[in-house]
């Protein structure tokens, strides 16, 4: 990444900043890297579950392994790859988006994630010590608690620690929001990304502690012999299942919808173009949440819930087709009588129109629970999910980074390496899922190692596997060009897309403190507001003064490496005790960190008035 | 280290735990904090209500719960939310050391508390041999009570780092928020052990 | 509901066809082609619901379109800015109302098929089979029939058989997509469902429940017959004793060496030799002459029976059954193989409506 303050740097320098730093922004890169990273590895495990399917009865990898693959592909893909890319987004662009100088945690945000950092590390060692998690990402309990070796130890563990990262970037979030706006940044002003990162750290933080509270009953079923889902002694495997869900199902939510707020913003900026309908699009987004959460038994149609409780759930998750559609077509009347440019950006966001209304669909006809009983655990999901999770999530993300990048690197990525993404992407998507809806019904259930000769599956898979491909191929020219645009890109202006926000009111990239003074908000979409009465600037919001900022800190990498070690601990002690060393040892050694945080004072430093004069100066010049 | 005068005012405020935004940001932060508490004890009720006729043959709740030594406990416990509020309001007057009494009063009625727990598990597991390997009841009562045992010790660790760290400094704006959040994650424990006792014990007595 | 139904059927039967032409599976596998009850009521919800989305779809489609056309900035149009229209009631009132009007549409009939398909109020006029779903193969027992087999589950056709699931380990899931939809087989209650098949022939089901290694290898068979072949099928079974002697003296040897490796402690030969209450180990194999697949998956030919019990765990990894007896030579497996392959107790097999 090309940083031009951090050129001069030596990489030791670099690296020990990256370490410590409690910025947001860093933080923020942190996350996309993180992220990025898990999402390659995600990416290559698809990419082999697709091989071994590319022909019938194929033996590309072995029954067990395979299992491996699809548990940490879709473990990999939604809790390491999807929601750090989505909070390093957040991170990069919500707190410039509210104009505030960072978030209302700084140490808390570097700890969240070195915590999530070290559990998606602690989940993958699983590879190279003796086999990955194997029950599906799910993870369903009577599977869970029967499976052999140490995989599913590893997915608890990677998961707990990961957790509890997401969980405080979370309450980081909303503490930020209600606290830290700028003067005249009321809640009816905010961007509808920062409106949905607020949203969404709600659905985090109430829906974590329900998997906390899962992975804590199926780790002490698995660790201690209790009896939560042992039948022999009473348990019930159903309580994992619909723990599992209450969870689950608003994650989805957590993973689509910073993007609806996301799309809003592309939207609107490039059709120079007020959002239409600002007020409903945010209610509909806290519609959508609300309703998450009543609709978790509709992955659990086919348990045997009886027909009340399927019939509540079917129309309850058919009810949320309404605020959606009214999303999709605020959407449209946004672009509506606007002047339409399309670049690399705009492309994912007009591409996910088409793509996520499919998903949607399917989403409608899976909640139609009689239907769902030929669906569920099919194909037709996998489809389904990948509709919505690729065509809106993924599409978001790709979208995020190039409408971004300049904000948070200083260079624009390159245009036609962007449009070649995006058809590669576009084109191997619907191809990969598309025939998916068919194979389902044709009767392949999903998490099938093989399909059988001669059963009509054989053309399906085979098209969905050569899809796969121009996805990998797609990703490849992206990472292309985040090469090429480092050495190469353009380099960007404060504002380069004609912006209507404020993060486009400070200089890409913009100075550690964000801004100066504080800017005056006088309406929704402020920068559009100031520029449309002929000043390039946001008006201050309060007097020049000494401003003040947090310190840097190791101790959050520390505490995730504690964790991290308590974790690898918790894991082998049920074979050799010697390992309570690690666990208790780790365990301590981060505690101790946490007293040495609390005992410590750490009052942050002031930057003078003086060097932000100069600065002010600077930019006027 | 650094310094910051700004936090040592010659004259507290009245209210000194929400004067500056950190003070206000941790006040946010962990009433948020302890919404996803809610939820948490609340995965855990919910599988305790689907488990707890689950005894496999073993002691039932009827059998098992005294419920004199609970009420010992609930009073406890219910005392030492009312005492860390004296202590809160001992705060608001700038009072430190009556503040660091109540506190200390408070930390002492959750050690009482502890111990009772303690006792009625030992007893549990000697007396009845239940334990949270006998039957999926023991496992969500162990389970459910445990949580909670195990947030009063959090909160007891945290209540002595809290007054021996600031024994000699007194009362100032960069303590005064630690103290508030303390009280009000205090609070919360109270009223999760109300539900706790309701659901688990009443509930287990009348069943 | 049934009139419903039958108008319906006519339908998409014209649909179907449209769709076989295409290519939509194999015909006794895919829930396209419904063949049954289940799979009708199913069938008609998935063409409401993708028709009505459909509409939603191309409405969403034409308005993308036409804007990424009509509003596409052109060369020059730089200073054009656009006028910020903030919303507009009565079109946002629009794109709320209609899409309600629409969920209320496809919610009363899933409401009402829901119903439909959960009643259970006449199984004791039926057939009633105790289905058992074991890592990695399915048990049944008719409960009326006072008889057990494995694998292949005989049916009459046009006849509501009541079906009640449990698993005997981890969860799975019973489906044959053709019949009916799937209902999960859990370990700690029963789930009940019933099928009704239209027509005679051998149906494809499966495990749609992540089970472990060789969950994509626990298929299973649903045999419809007519009533009186039926009939024939299960006094056959039930004339079945033990200790009949094979005629071929090959087959005889099998049997000695089916004894002396102990398969008796886990397989039955005689459906009607079982404890009340209690999960057999292994599959029942006193038709097994007639299985159309071996273990689930494999062609029925001798070879293929004799790789098998050479070593299952090459074709099912982590199947019971590796490990369970001593290492039998490739003329020993022969031997059991010959014995195996006469159980054919019955005139009634999956050949009488066409071996698949």
């Amino acid at each position: 990444m090309s940083l031009s303050a951090t050129e001069k740097r030596g990489f030791g320098a670099v690296l020990w900043d990256f370490l410590t730093t409690v910025d947001h922004k860093k933080i923020g890169i942190l996350y996309l890297l993180g992220g990025g990273i898990f999402f390659l590895l995600g990416g290559l495990e698809a990419v082999i579950i697709r091989i071994q399917l590319i022909t019938p009865e194929n033996d590309f990898i072995s029954a067990g392994l395979y299992n491996e693959m699809i548990t940490m592909h879709g473990t990999t893909m939604i809790f390491l790859a999807g929601m750090p890319l989505l909070l390093g987004l957040m991170n990069a662009a919500m707190p410039l988006q509210i104009g505030a100088r960072d978030v209302s945690f700084p140490f808390l945000n570097a700890l969240g994630f070195w915590l999530f950092m070290f559990g998606g590390i602690l989940l993958n060692l699983s590879w190279f010590l003796g086999g990955a998690p194997d029950a599906g990402w799910t993870s369903y309990a009577s599977l869970a608690v029967n499976t052999p070796g140490h995989g599913v130890d590893f997915y608890i563990a990677g998961l707990q620690i990961a957790g509890a990262g997401t969980l405080m970037g979370g309450i980081n979030f909303i503490a930020t929001i209600v606290n830290m706006r700028a003067p005249g940044m009321t809640y009816m002003r905010m961007p509808l990304f920062s409106w949905a990162t607020f949203i969404t750290s709600i659905l985090i933080l109430f829906a974590f502690p329900a998997l906390t509270i899962n992975l804590f009953l199926l780790m002490f079923d698995r660790m201690f012999d209790t009896a939560f889902f042992d039948v022999a002694l009473g348990g019930n495997t159903i309580i994992y299942q619909h723990l599992f869900w209450i969870f689950g199902h608003p994650e989805v939510y957590i993973l689509i919808l910073p993007l609806f707020g996301l799309f809003s913003d592309v939207f609107a900026t490039f059709s120079r173009k007020r959002l239409f309908g600002y007020t409903a699009m945010v209610f509909a987004t806290m519609l959508i949440a609300f309703l998450g959460f009543m609709v978790w038994a509709h992955h659990m149609f086919t348990v045997g819930l009886g027909p009340v409780a399927n019939s509540i759930f079917a129309v309850g998750t058919m009810a949320i087709a309404v605020p959606t559609g009214i999303k999709i077509f605020n959407w449209l009347a946004t672009m509506w009588g606007g002047q339409v440019t399309i670049n690399s950006a705009m492309l994912w966001a007009l591409g996910f129109i088409p793509t996520f209304t499919i998903g949607g669909m399917t989403g409608v006809m899976l909640g139609s629970s009689v239907a769902d009983y030929q669906f569920h655990d099919t194909y037709f999901v996998i489809a389904h999910f990948h509709y919505v999770i690729v065509g809106g999530t993924v599409f978001g993300i790709f979208s995020g980074l190039h409408y971004w990048w300049p904000k948070m690197f200083g260079r624009i990525l390159n245009e036609s390496l962007g449009k070649i993404t995006f058809w590669l992407f576009f084109i191997g998507f619907h191809l990969t899922f598309f025939i998916q809806h068919f194979l389902g019904l044709m009767g392949m259930p999903r998490r099938y190692w093989v399909f059988l000769e001669d059963q009509g599956l054989d053309l399906g898979n085979l098209i969905s596997t050569v899809g796969a491909f121009f996805m990998t191929a797609g990703t490849i020219v992206f990472l292309y060009n985040v090469v090429y645009t480092a050495f190469k890109g353009e380099v960007a202006s404060a504002d380069p897309w004609d912006g209507r926000t404020l993060e486009w009111a400070v200089s890409s990239p913009p100075p550690y403190y964000n801004f100066e003074q504080l800017p005056l908000v006088r309406g929704l979409d402020p920068l559009w507001i100031e520029k449309m009465e002929g000043r390039d600037k946001m008006a201050p919001g309060e007097p020049l003064d000494d401003v003040h900022m947090p310190n840097s800190s190791f101790l959050p990498f520390l505490m995730g490496l504690g964790f991290f070690i308590a974790g690898l601990g918790f894991i082998y002690q049920v074979d050799n005790s010697l390992w309570y060393i690690a666990l208790y040892g780790g365990m301590a050694f981060s505690i101790g960190c946490m007293i040495v945080r609390s005992v410590k004072d750490d009052h942050g430093y002031y930057i003078p008035k003086e060097e932000l004069e100069e600065a002010l100066k600077k930019e006027a010049e | 280290m650094s310094y910051d005068p700004a936090l040592f005012p010659e004259e507290l405020p009245s209210e000194p735990e929400k004067a500056t935004l950190e003070g206000q940001n941790k006040f946010m932060g962990l009433w948020f904090f302890l919404g996803g508490e809610t939820v948490l004890f609340a995965a855990l009720f919910g599988t305790y209500l689907a488990l707890k006729n689950s005894t496999a043959g073993g002691p039932s709740s009827d059998e098992l719960f005294g419920l004199e030594l609970v009420f010992l406990m609930t009073m406890m416990l219910l005392t030492s939310s009312l005492t860390s509020v004296y202590a809160m309001y001992h705060m608001r007057n700038h009072d430190f050391k009556k503040m660091q009494l109540w506190l200390g009063i408070t930390g002492l009625l959750g050690v009482g508390f502890l111990i009772c727990e303690v006792y009625e598990f030992a007893h549990y597991i000697t007396d009845y041999g239940f334990t949270f390997r006998s039957s999926a009841f023991g496992s969500a009562f162990y389970a459910i009570v445990g949580f909670h045992g195990g947030h009063v010790t959090f909160g007891i660790c945290w209540l002595i780092t809290l007054m021996v760290r600031n024994a000699k400094r007194g009362l100032n704006l960069y303590n005064a928020p630690k103290f508030n959040t303390f009280s009000l994650y205090w609070h919360f424990i109270d009223v999760i052990w109300v539900f706790v006792f309701t659901v688990v014990y009443l509930m287990g007595k009348v069943t | 509901m049934k009139s419903w139904f039958s108008k319906f059927r006519a339908v998409f039967l014209l649909g179907s066809l449209a769709l076989l032409m295409s290519g939509c599976g194999r015909e006794n596998l895919t829930a396209l082609v419904p063949k049954g009850y289940g799979a009708d009521s199913s069938m008609f919800l998935i063409l409401l619901t993708t028709i009505v989305m459909t509409f939603v779809f191309l409405a969403v489609i034409i308005v993308f379109i036409f804007v990424i056309v009509k509003y596409r900035k052109k060369k020059g149009d730089d200073d054009i800015i656009p006028v910020q229209v903030e919303g507009s009631k009565t079109l946002e009132t629009v794109w709320t109302i209609i899409p309600i009007i629409l969920v209320v549409i496809m919610a009363v009939p899933t409401v009402i098929a829901t119903f439909d398909l959960a009643d259970a109020s006449d199984a004791p006029d039926h057939i009633n089979i105790n289905v058992t779903g074991s890592q990695y193969w399915w048990h049944f027992e008719y409960e009326t029939e006072e008889l057990h087999t494995s694998q292949d589950m005989y049916i009459p056709v046009d006849t509501k058989v009541y079906v009640h699931l449990k698993a005997s380990d981890v969860l799975h899931s019973f489906w044959v997509p053709s019949i009916s939809g799937k209902l999960d087989a859990n370990p700690e209650n029963v789930n009940t469902m019933f099928l009704e098949a239209y027509e005679e022939g051998v149906f494809f089901g499966k495990c749609a429940e992540l089970c472990g290694p060789s969950h994509s290898l626990m298929d299973f068979k649903v045999v419809v017959v007519s009533e009186e072949d039926y009939e024939q099928w299960v006094d056959d079974m039930k004339s079945v004793t033990a200790d009949e002697e094979p005629e071929s003296a090959v087959a005889q040897e099998g049997k000695e060496l089916f004894e002396a490796n102990n398969c008796m402690s886990c397989h039955a030969i005689d459906s009607e030799d079982y404890v009340a209450d209690q999960v057999p180990i292994g599959p029942d194999l006193t038709s097994f002459g007639d299985r159309s697949r071996f273990a689930g998956v494999l062609l029925p030919t001798k070879e293929n029976l004799i790789d098998w019990l050479l070593d299952p765990e090459e074709i099912k990894p982590g199947n019971k059954m590796t490990g369970m007896y001593p290492e039998l030579s490739e003329d020993e497996a022969d031997k059991i193989a010959e014995y195996l392959l006469q159980l054919q107790p019955s005139s009634v097999s999956v050949d009488t409506v066409g071996n698949q």
